[in-house]
């Protein structure tokens, strides 16, 4: 029986960890004796871009699509490269670490299956530092699969050799930018490059190169296994398959489940959530990490596809809420965020190095009651220059923007609230937090 | 460091001495090497190593760790310095690291930040005079779920309260001073 919910069958809910016996009983690395035996690389990529994926990481791009670019015939002599990003870093999201935790095997299989498809004969996973149960896991999920024969030379007599390494970060979110991640890999500062070229015509060490997020490659796993039109079946609406939706902040049941793409927002937030904390109202949430833009309550019946959620002002993300609460002010988390967001520029392009902290300093004024009328029209110049997609060389920017344009737009009250003192500042200071009251 | 060292060689050619990492330093790094296309591009593995092995990464290990990587140590700097978890300073034994991002500020991070502060009599960037914690902000550490988070070593704590954290420091009566 084929679950509805494969990304997460092999999991439960004390979150074990799946070693290579109990993957393979549950039909584990089948797909990868399929593909090996009886499918092409381009039959392969049929499957995947008829399946409809679109990348798990934050963009959304399609992943048949972006697999198409890479150049399969007179491909000069060399290695091509297949990298999972693993270095999970955006604030909010924590879906990429369950599944490393949990299912390494899922990956890897995934991983296996997609460098077949795009005959990638080196693999990394780039995984941030932090995670060293995962890190560890999924070495020894490596070495399991080398003493099998499912990584090294003439994987089951195919002929296919593919070698996969663990490679585990010092550090930095922009790492989590493919052509940072790329750079890093090469032992350099990880400043982002400009595109073009593409890394699938020139990345890691300047050859084809694809980078993907875990749970995209994790989910090749079970498209090449079960097929497109089954993949199909799994979504609510326009978007296919499932994914791991999460909520963070004051809910009562915060977590990460799989659920159909197209769920709603609502049904995400209420009844897996199971809603708003006693004392607690929703004000505001950025579905999918801190990048994206606020939504309200008036959105919370739309459903959880990309395009949907592109069209009411915001992107899906990486399908992990942030709650924002009526205790909680939102000049001040605006602020959070943009200080992150400066503190982790590379500092390669002046709108982002220099700009983002001027931006926290002028919110910094506003939340402590220094701030002038002049400071909104100085943040929303800030927004409309920083924001500015092709400004500077990577989305960091433009995505730290995300969150102030709206705050601006669902919250301006709050702001020139601040500003003209009718409230005063640190209004929310003595509110009660979970700290202080033991409640953990 | 001003004099360059002649790389010292085996019969094999292969580099085997050092005048400042050791050996055991060497052959993790030569590990790494040996599926680099050259030796500059194991430079950030090459300093988790050394850091690894010594705590931190003092001038004088990443000049060793440069010559022995054909790099300057401008270079070599300006890539441990870039990397938030290379230390180029010295640390305590361990690194407490309190996540400052947005849900774990929600969930008040603030008041986590003054209670640690307190109880190790350090603030944050500061190390204990009895070289146990340096106490250190992280970014988002991927578990807002468990909101507040934070890591000790190598270890991640969830769902904090002051008590908890008296609990993992082994605070006792704020002795840590």
């Amino acid at each position: 029986m084929t679950s509805k919910l494969p990304l997460t069958e092999n999991i439960n809910a004390s979150r074990d960890a799946v070693g290579l016996e109990a993957y393979e009983a549950n039909r584990g690395y089948q797909a990868v004796r399929k593909a090996l035996n009886e499918m092409s690389p381009a039959d392969c990529l049929k499957v995947v871009q008829d399946s409809g994926l679109r990348g798990r990481g934050g963009a959304g791009f399609p992943t048949g699509m972006k697999w198409s670019f890479v150049p399969m015939e007179n491909v000069s002599e060399g290695h091509k490269y297949l990298i999972c990003n693993a270095d999970e870093m955006e604030p909010g999201t924590f879906k990429d670490r369950l599944l490393m935790e949990c299912d390494p095997h899922q990956l890897i299989e995934g991983m296996i299956l997609s460098a077949w498809t795009i005959q990638a004969d080196v693999a990394y996973i780039f995984i941030r530092h932090e995670y060293h149960l995962a890190t560890k896991l999924l070495q020894e999920a490596i070495d399991a699969c080398y003493e099998k024969g499912y990584l090294g030379k003439n994987i089951l007599g195919s002929g296919f050799n593919l070698d996969l390494y663990v490679h585990s970060s010092a550090g930095r979110y922009i790492c989590g930018e493919e052509t940072a991640l790329i750079s890093s890999l090469e032992g350099k500062r990880a400043n982002p490059r400009a595109k073009p070229p593409f890394p699938q015509i020139s990345g890691l060490w300047g050859r084809p190169t694809i980078v993907n997020n875990v749970e995209t490659l994790c989910n090749i796993t079970h498209i090449i296994r079960n097929g497109a039109d089954w993949y199909k079946t799994l979504g609510l609406g326009q978007d296919h398959g499932t994914k791991l939706f999460g909520v963070s902040g004051r809910v009562k049941n915060p977590g990460c489940w799989e659920l159909p793409m197209g769920t709603t927002i609502r049904e995400l937030i209420e009844k897996h959530a199971g809603g708003m904390e006693d004392g607690y109202k929703l004000r505001g949430f950025l579905p999918g990490g801190a990048s994206t833009d606020f939504l309200v309550e008036e959105h919370l019946d739309l459903a959880m596809d990309y395009d949907v959620i592109g069209k009411a002002g915001s992107r899906l993300g990486t399908g992990t809420m942030i709650i924002l609460d009526d205790k909680t002010c939102p000049v001040g988390m605006t602020k959070n965020l943009i200080e992150f967001f400066a503190q982790e520029s590379c500092g390669f392009c002046t709108p982002c190095r220099d700009g983002l902290p001027w931006t926290a300093q002028v919110l910094d004024d506003i939340e402590n009651g220094r701030g002038i009328p002049a400071d909104l029209n100085t943040l929303r110049n800030q927004v409309s220059f920083i924001g500015a997609i092709g400004n500077t060389h990577c989305a960091l920017a433009p995505g730290a923007m995300e969150p102030l344009a709206s705050a601006l737009k669902y919250f301006g009250d709050d702001f020139e609230a601040l500003i003209s003192g009718k409230t005063s500042p640190n209004k929310f200071d003595d509110m009660p937090t979970a700290a202080s009251e033991g409640v953990n | 460091m001003t004099q360059s060292i002649e790389p010292e060689t085996n019969q094999q050619g292969q580099r085997t001495v050092n005048p400042v990492l050791s050996a055991a330093e060497l052959a993790e790094i030569d590990h790494e090497i040996s599926h680099a296309p050259y030796r500059s591009a194991v430079a950030i593995d090459a300093l988790k190593i050394v850091q690894k092995h010594r705590g931190w990464v003092s001038d004088e290990s990443l000049s060793g760790l440069a010559d022995y990587l054909d790099m300057s140590n401008a270079e070599l700097d300006g890539i441990a310095t870039f990397y938030s978890l290379i230390y180029r300073k010295p640390v305590g034994e361990k690194v407490v690291s309190l996540c400052d991002s947005v849900s774990c500020w929600i969930k008040g991070y603030a008041k986590l930040e003054k209670h640690i502060s307190k109880q190790l009599g350090v603030g944050l960037g500061g190390t204990t005079s009895d070289k146990r914690y340096t106490f250190l902000p992280a970014p988002c550490l991927g578990a807002c779920d468990r909101a507040p988070v934070m890591m000790v070593g190598e270890e991640t704590h969830l769902d904090l309260n002051e008590d908890k954290i008296d609990q993992i420091l082994d605070i006792k009566g704020g002795d840590t001073k």
